[in-house]
């Protein structure tokens, strides 16, 4: 039988499976965060159990950490209930232990789905799970990787087990050479708007093709990243010598022998020619311009060269119903140009664009400007301690400084707004995180998905700016 | 997760059509780090007269006296009797947390809110949906008979009436199996504890890699 990649996976993990197809999947990889594990740690001790097996567990605090005052410490977290959760972390890691822990201030601290590829924590073939729906992001290593809820991940912490059902096979093929300015977050953008937000709901998506396979790492990880936000909870590329190549030397990699014999068996991570696929999609990457969303879900999307659409576009009235109620929480106006919309903030960071290519893209768009008048807040936020000092050692942050961007400490920040990172009601911002969710990004914020490169134009510009025609 | 076989107890009657979650549990309780202590504040708007806010001392907080669990009669209920779409609203498992951490093991109405419904299986609460007549005789019954018990045996799927009449109730094959014998999901899985532990044995000498720095 020709299988598909996920097919493979989804073989290599599988424990037993009932007769109507629930699945008990065993699990290598446990990333966990102070959110979501302080009510799965008490439920493990209530039941009198322990975790199953510690060193899968790789742990960070992030959600809710502060980007700045670090000098201060744990009194640093202003609100009671995150320095709770994040002391709550503390308590539980030093009480059962893991494979690796890097609390709030580490020097590797950063976001959960930056560091466990950073660390080589994340590898091919492994299933990891986190309890966050970006989980996704670790499919770029050829893993089957999926967020999951809190009784889930007390359920994997007590059994390292996942109970599921399989998914279906789809493929998106994207193939073609990428235009100047143009990232793996457009092409994430691109697909989402073509298949909507549940077009992959129910499947297990391969990134395939010329353009995915000469993406860095980087950039398949963002790819991989924003599949739960087609609706599919996880999305994955193949092994290739890009992915040896990253993960080689890293600390939680295999070393000496060991990787050899395993960098032999993850050659194999690749779909059988001929498997077959539920659903095909296909892109031409050439044709894709960079990416802007204009309303309240990441299928609300078009190129930056487009307008805002008018809600009687949408034959379907229940969409049209929906782009009409955008709009108006957006405060746009139908057919504004895009590059007519202005913006009050900027963030780069995140789970999805807060890499060491990330910053070096957005840098070289913002080098040796200023960002507009009208910009009253630009953040940069690391994706992790060693991406902060790596961009630091290139003067990346010089070049941030100098242009009125603040340069700040890792984490989720802005993403989710958790923290003091967050928008005032109204106020608009070019992101380069994943949601733009009515108040995701704090009560009555308006978010606009962009790349690295995007977010920079727009700072400099004030408003959303073509980054190809900015030389 | 506790067992449910039979339960014998004390009956508490909360005469209200579709109590909502928010209701069981306020939405400020859900910045808690913890899935216990959620009993003290159980219907915290409609038990206490001041506003609740988490991390408050409960025993010294005035208490609203018409609201029946404060009444002494009840003190010590673990069966509450409820109407009509108990438990709808927000999905928040806090709320039979709540219920359970009060003391509560069983509900008996005539019907439920769906992920309520199957919420409480999941945290060792039994709700029994019975016919609007019998429940309706049962509120009856224990607005006049000061210590009113009811006796419920899962097994059989009866509810017994203190004057010996029973009542049959329906209940799934499968949660009746997992709460007589205390499983939750997680114990479901442990039934396969020696599968898991073959398969991860396997796995470490197949591709020690996963397992690499691990003491
Ligand atoms: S950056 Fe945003 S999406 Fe990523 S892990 Fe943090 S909160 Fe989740």
């Amino acid at each position: 039988m020709l299988k598909t990649l996920y097919d493979k996976l989804w073989d290599d993990h599988l424990i037993r499976q009932e007769d109507d197809g629930t699945a008990l999947i065993y699990i290598d990889r446990h990333l966990v965060h102070e959110v979501t594990s302080p009510q799965a740690f008490e439920g493990l001790k209530l039941a009198g159990r322990k975790p199953w097996r510690v060193g899968s567990i790789v742990a960070t605090a992030d959600h809710n950490t502060p980007t700045r005052g670090w000098e201060r410490g744990i009194e640093g977290i202003a609100d009671e209930t995150s320095r709770l959760q994040v002391q709550t972390l503390d308590a539980n890691i030093r009480e059962h232990g893991a494979l690796a822990y890097f609390p709030f201030l580490d020097a590797r601290q950063g976001i959960v789905h930056v560091i466990g590829p950073e660390q080589g924590a994340t590898l091919p073939g492994m299933s990891v799970v986190c309890g966050d729906s970006h989980t996704s992001t670790h499919g770029a290593f050829a893993c089957l990787a999926q967020g999951i809820g809190t009784s889930e991940v007390e359920h994997v912490l007590a059994t390292q087990c996942l109970l599921q059902k399989k998914s279906k096979n789809m493929r998106v093929e994207i193939d073609g050479v990428l235009g100047r300015g143009v990232t793996a977050k457009d092409l994430a953008l691109a697909l989402i708007g073509k298949i909507g937000t549940a077009g992959g709901t129910g499947y297990a998506i391969e990134f395939a093709g010329s353009a995915v396979r000469s993406l860095s790492m980087e950039g398949r990880m963002t790819l991989c990243n924003m599949t739960i936000e087609a609706g599919a909870r996880c999305g994955m590329v193949a092994v290739d010598d890009t992915t040896l190549d990253y993960l080689k030397g890293r600390t939680f990699a295999p070393k000496d022998a060991l990787w050899e014999r395993a960098a032999s068996a993850w050659r194999k991570l690749v779909s059988d020619e001929g498997a077959q696929f539920d659903a095909v999609v296909t892109l031409n990457a050439g044709q894709i311009a960079p990416q802007v969303t204009w309303g309240t879900s990441p299928e609300m999307v078009t190129g930056i060269d487009g307008a805002v659409p008018a809600p009687e576009d949408f034959a379907d009235p229940v969409k049209a119903e929906g782009v009409a109620r955008a709009l108006q929480y957006m405060g746009l106006t139908p057919r504004t140009p895009l590059t007519r919309i202005a913006i009050d903030k900027v963030f780069i960071g995140s789970c999805t664009n807060s890499r060491i290519e990330d910053l070096r893209a957005a840098a070289a768009v913002v080098r040796g400007r200023r960002i507009a008048a009208n910009v009253k807040q630009a953040l940069v936020v690391p994706g992790s301690g060693p991406v902060k000092r790596q961009a630091e050692a290139e003067g990346l942050d010089k070049i941030f400084l100098a242009a009125g961007f603040e340069w700040r400490e890792p984490g989720c920040s802005m993403c989710l707004a958790m923290n003091d990172d967050r928008l005032e009601p109204g106020e608009r911002c070019a992101s380069t995180s994943n949601r733009n969710f009515e108040g995701r990004q704090g009560n009555g914020g308006r978010t606009h998905l962009v790349s690295p490169q995007m977010a920079a134009a727009a700072a400099i510009a004030g408003h959303f700016a073509d980054v190809r025609t900015l030389s | 997760m506790q067992k449910f076989k039979q339960l014998d107890a004390l009956v508490a009657p909360l005469d209200r059509a579709n109590v909502d979650t928010d209701a069981i549990i306020p939405k400020q309780f859900l910045k808690s780090i913890k899935r216990s202590g959620f009993g003290q504040n159980l219907f915290d708007e409609w038990r206490y007269l001041d506003h609740g806010e988490p991390g408050q001392n409960c025993a010294a907080r005035p208490l609203n006296p018409d609201f029946v669990l404060n009444q002494p009669r009840y003190r010590g209920a673990a069966i509450l009797l409820t109407r009509d779409n108990f438990g709808c609203g927000s999905s928040r498992e806090h709320a039979p947390w709540a219920l359970e951490d009060f003391g509560l093991r069983a509900l008996i109405g005539t019907s439920f809110a769906d992920i309520f419904y199957s919420n409480c299986f999941k945290n060792g609460l039994l709700p029994i949906r019975l016919p609007k007549a019998e429940v309706d005789a049962l509120f009856d019954q224990a607005a006049a008979v000061p210590g009113y018990r009811l006796s419920i045996n899962l097994e059989a799927q009866t509810v017994t009436r203190p004057d010996g009449k029973t009542l049959a109730f329906e209940v799934d094959p499968f949660r009746k199996f997992c709460l007589l014998n205390g499983l939750d999901d997680i114990g479901l899985s442990l039934r396969h504890a020696e599968r898991i532990r073959e398969f991860e044995a396997k796995r470490r000498i197949e591709q020690p890699w996963l397992f690499a720095q691990e003491s």
